[in-house]
């Protein structure tokens, strides 16, 4: 009787059987990192905007400090979006004519808010309060990275939970006295690991127990 | 000479193959069935009920994905309803194949050789369908894959102490190593199907499933090694599924389910009920396909005596539940009894002792473990009876806990049983396709049997 197989499938069939575990293992490699990846998360990536706002010139340019514009970022959850109204405080003398601000301007005279492009978005499960993060020490930096450095806006970090965790599992490793709360391109004067626990027993800051409890984020 | 070791002749045993079989016949016989251009009207029949059942499954879960858990039955404080009950009841049935194959093997009872085949089918078979319902009653089946700690990128790993995490690891390790272990046994048959077979793509399929098997000493050296330490896999599985699926109850602090006798009693009941489906298959399928003679009437009466002996241990726990209830002194633990007997679920207990305790009390007379229409009677009766055990468990215990402001009646829905029923569809529409595609008894360890098998072992020996 004929052969039904050729030889070579036994080769075939050793690499396929021990190949699998190999295999699989990749697979999983590969989705773990396509999860994380930035083109999935969208970090990095600039947003297109109505009006091409560059935080790299106002406020590495010109130094403006982050709460000129969001004000609220130190008592409420949400640090605001400014109105036009403070973009006209400058820009009624400065630019006044430039055709790339007639949006601001035209928003100025209707009193119709530009639509901006949000950038940093968190699921509508999580609660995220910026104030709270603001007042126990958490730069704005340590989550947008350097906006100083940014033309047009980007969304530093992946925003998936593994990456507030990392924080909330070890705060000590993102505090900073408050006088630099907003300052760009910090650096500890010493030792994070210890400016950080000082920090956290001065402002009070919950043991990781709490700071990780599903309701402290998902309430 | 007092110290020398006396010769007693060992009794004859029974008979586990009728007289007159042949290694070639024995072959023949069992190889037909699958490779006949012939297909009984039985099997048509059951397959199609099951064809038909598992489309009434799909069509049930379709409407659960779309809709969500609600159209079952389950309301607070019954959150748990038929989806468990029926895994735990398929989960159950499946034991009776582990044990034959690897247990049996282990203690060398030869009369597994005709019978571990298809109880090993069963067994994968009745895993699928218990897997089902831990999945579906997720309430999003799709994110099933959060059950097992993997590099996930919320940071979060399975509560690992929740027997529910348990149970995934249980019943996973279960299906893989049934699987192997059957695959692993299916091996030297399908070389023979192969060789046998006039078809040409069905000697290429056999032929990439016995994976190269010539049968030469080495293989059957590799194979005896294989199947061993499959076994030895095995035997703690048969003890420790069950007894990590008790432990969703016992772990719990509800009255009617916190008891330390929980792991023993679901074991025995498990087998039970496993013993009760091997002869809900068996007795059709040997009338069917002429096969009395391999799977004799000693293999229907040592299933039943099994069931008999495992019966004993579920109504010991039974009585053992009652009394600890009461001698405990209780008072949730006594409610919980006494509403199991005397309230709304009266009816489903009393038939549960009924279908578990009493009616298999027949079983001791050998006129009834004789008779294999009253065996099929009496194995539907446990598997009912076994059903009900797990639904009163979990309804009656839950319906009525602490709180008597949360009472709340259990009523299922026409999708618990479409589901219920829509898995015991897709379990035939399995099985029958095995029966159809693959050899339902081991050729090679049947034919060990055979008096000429043992003459040969004699001489060598």
């Amino acid at each position: 009787m004929a052969q039904i197989f050729h030889r070579s499938t036994n080769t075939f069939s050793r690499i396929t059987i021990f190949g699998a575990v190999f295999i699989l293992a990749f697979l999983t490699w590969v989705f773990a990192e396509l999860d994380r990846s930035n083109y999935n998360t969208r970090a990095t990536v600039p947003r297109e905007q109505p009006v091409p706002f560059s935080h790299a010139h106002h406020v590495g340019g010109i130094g403006i400090d982050c709460r000129y514009c969001h004000t609220t970022v130190e008592t409420s959850g949400f640090a605001n979006i400014p109105p036009t109204k403070t973009c006209i405080n400058c820009h009624s003398q400065i630019w006044a004519t430039s055709p790339t601000l007639e949006p601001v301007r035209a928003s100025f005279r209707t009193g119709q808010s530009i639509r901006w492009t949000r950038v940093n978005d968190l699921p509508d499960f999580v609660y995220f309060n910026h104030s709270i993060h603001i007042n126990k020490g958490v730069g704005c930096e340590s989550c947008h990275g350097r906006v100083d450095r940014m033309p047009l806006t980007w969304q530093e970090n992946s925003l998936e939970m593994e990456w507030c965790l990392d924080c909330h599992r070890h705060p000590e490793k993102n505090l900073r006295p408050r006088e630099f709360i907003t300052t760009m391109g910090y650096q500890p004067a010493g030792d994070q690991e210890t400016i950080g626990r000082r920090l956290m027993a001065e402002n009070h800051v919950q043991d990781a127990r709490v700071l990780t409890s599903c309701s402290t984020c998902h309430r | 000479m007092p110290d020398e070791p006396q010769v007693v002749e060992p009794p004859e045993p029974k008979q586990l193959i009728a007289p007159g079989y042949t290694f070639g016949s024995v072959t023949d016989q069992i190889a037909t069935v699958v490779l006949t251009g012939r297909t009984p009207v039985f099997w048509l029949a059951c397959f199609s009920v099951g064809l038909a059942l598992l489309f009434l499954f799909l069509y049930a879960v379709a409407l659960l994905l779309a809709k969500g858990v609600g159209i079952w039955g389950i309301r607070v404080p019954v959150m748990w309803g038929f989806a468990i009950t029926n895994f735990v009841w398929w989960i159950g049935i499946g034991h009776a194949g582990t044990l034959i194959s690897a247990i049996l093997l282990l203690l060398n009872q030869r009369w597994r050789n005709s019978i571990n085949r298809f109880a090993e089918a069963m067994t994968l078979f009745a895993v699928a369908c218990a897997g089902m319902f831990p999945l579906l009653h997720l309430g999003r089946p799709w994110l099933f894959y959060w059950l097992f700690p993997y590099p996930n990128t919320m940071n979060v790993q399975p509560q690992f102490r929740s027997p529910l995490v348990w149970d995934v690891f249980a019943v996973s390790t279960y299906a893989t190593v049934s699987f192997l272990f059957w695959f692993v046994g299916l091996l030297p048959d399908l070389a023979t199907l192969r060789d046998r077979t006039l078809n040409r793509f069905a000697r290429f399929a056999y032929g990439i499933l016995a994976m190269g098997w010539r049968g030469s000493a080495r293989h059957w050296s590799i194979y005896e090694t294989a199947s061993l330490l499959l076994a030895g896999l095995a035997t703690p599985l048969v003890l420790s599924v069950h007894t990590v699926v008790s432990f969703d109850f016992t772990i719990a602090i509800v009255p009617g389910w916190h008891s330390t006798f929980f792991p023993p009693y679901f074991v025995a009941g498990a087998i039970y009920s496993g013993f009760a489906m091997v002869l809900a298959l068996a007795i059709p399928l040997r009338a069917v396909y002429g096969l009395q003679g391999l799977i004799t009437d000693k293999h229907l009466d040592n299933s039943a005596k099994v069931m008999l002996a495992t019966g004993l241990i579920v109504a010991y726990a039974y009585i053992l539940e009652t009394f600890t209830a009461w001698y405990s002194g209780n008072v949730y633990e006594g409610a919980a009894i006494w509403n199991r007997m005397t309230g709304p679920y009266a009816p489903a207990y009393w038939m549960l002792i009924s279908c578990n305790i009493i009616l298999p009390q027949a079983l001791w007379f050998k006129s009834i473990r004789s008779r294999p229409v009253l065996l099929f009677i009496w194995s539907m009766i446990v598997l009912t009876g076994m059903w009900l055990e797990r639904y009163v468990i979990i309804v009656s215990s839950l319906a009525q806990d602490f709180l008597t402001s949360s009472w709340s009646i259990f009523v299922p829905t026409r999708w618990d049983w479409a589901t219920y029923f829509g898995t015991i569809g897709l379990f035939l529409f399995l099985f029958f396709a095995f029966i159809r595609l693959l050899p339902m008894i081991s050729i090679f360890e049947v034919r060990t049997l055979l008096p000429q098998a043992k003459v040969e072992e004699e001489v060598q020996g």
